[in-house]
């Protein structure tokens, strides 16, 4: 049974009824259009809380590196605390099956089609994991650099990944993932002898639109840069616990 | 295209506002779209009418108000109309600009029938 269905609206918005001018009422409110949604993510934050549990939504365009970059830090944090991955896409259990192959419990998400994941999907992925007291949680949305960003997961920060291959312009082109983000990784810069891309921009472009935004490079492949995004979760999971 | 899924949340709150309030049928549907919000109204327009289909909505007409994003320079104090996410002082290039609104996403008016 799902323990978030039925959930009711927040009471603070409420409804003020007067007649239209024409045959009906006029129903005035001051409602959030998500509020279901984030009803959903303030209880996924709770089931997070009651675990002592931190979770990381990541975002990024398909192909970015999200899985790849999952399985090199799983790799290395396996052995700090308990992990578990949320995985996200429109079909298949491919990227499941990825992260089963370095040893972590995974939930995939098929969203048929649809373009990003919502909070009452992660709370659902949450009671089929189990998660355990302590729990890393790494929920990899869907590969999409627009839609995910708007949707609340009550995840405890947020992640948007940039390949060196996308080009460095897309923080202005897509700005609103990098604005709700509070790190961008930069991924596969092993590739830039290979392509133009000048990180200089990319930064400037992300920090326009997000001035507080922290900015990791790192290559999975190589494991350049790689230390600086672990230290990085280390030190949010650190946060959150204290 | 997540403006399906908010289409359908509105959709969804205009009904069950209206059940609440003992109206069988939703005629008018008023919204306010922040610039800032990630949301395009011409993208929800077109979902709207979709998503109505078979609900007490079915037919509603949908009112999209643009709640353009304003701003203040913590520099020069002047207060800035947002075109985009860039958030640099067009008056003096101090940066960032404080964004005061254009973030919301909000119903605010139905109308319905008995």
């Amino acid at each position: 049974m799902c323990d978030t269905c039925g959930c009711g609206m927040p009471s603070h918005e409420h409804a003020h009824e007067y007649e239209s001018d024409h045959d009906g009422h006029v129903i005035e409110l001051e409602m959030n259009v998500l509020a279901k949604n984030d009803v959903y993510a303030a209880a996924n934050r709770e089931h997070l809380a009651s675990r002592g549990a931190v979770a990381i939504n990541m975002i990024s365009s398909p192909g970015a590196g999200k899985t790849t970059l999952l399985q090199q830090s799983l790799n290395q944090l396996k052995d700090w605390r308990p992990l578990a991955v949320v995985e996200g896409d429109l079909q298949t259990d491919n990227d499941a099956r990825r992260i089963q192959g370095v040893g972590v419990p995974v939930h995939q998400i098929n969203t048929n089609n649809g373009c990003h994941l919502d909070a009452h999907m992660v709370g659902h992925a949450y009671e089929h994991l189990s998660l355990a007291t302590g729990s890393l949680v790494f929920i990899e949305n869907v590969g999409n650099l627009v839609c995910p960003a708007g949707f609340d997961l009550g995840e405890n920060a947020t992640v948007v990944l940039l390949s060196v291959t996308e080009g460095d312009d897309k923080p202005a082109k897509y700005p609103v993932a990098f604005v709700n983000a509070q790190v961008m990784v930069i991924t596969k810069t092993d590739l830039l002898p290979y392509v133009d891309f000048s990180m200089d921009r990319c930064k400037e472009f992300a920090r326009a639109v997000n001035p507080d935004l922290e900015i990791i490079e790192c290559s999975s492949r190589t494991g350049d840069g790689m230390d600086g995004w672990v230290a990085w979760v280390k030190r949010l999971a650190n946060q959150v616990a204290s | 295209m997540h403006e399906l899924s908010i289409a359908q949340s509105l959709v969804e709150i205009a009904c069950d506002q209206a059940e609440q309030a003992g109206a069988k049928r939703v005629t008018r549907v008023s919204v306010l779209v922040g610039l800032l919000s990630g949301v395009v109204p011409d993208s929800l327009s077109f979902c709207f009418p979709i998503v109505c289909q078979g609900t007490a909505a079915e037919g509603a007409e949908l009112a999209i108000q643009v709640d353009p994003a304003k701003g203040t320079c913590p520099k020069c104090g002047v207060s800035v109309e947002l075109n985009d996410f860039v958030l640099i002082c067009p008056s003096c290039g101090a940066f960032p600009i404080e964004v005061r609104s254009g973030r919301d996403l909000k119903v605010t008016a139905l109308e319905v029938e008995e």
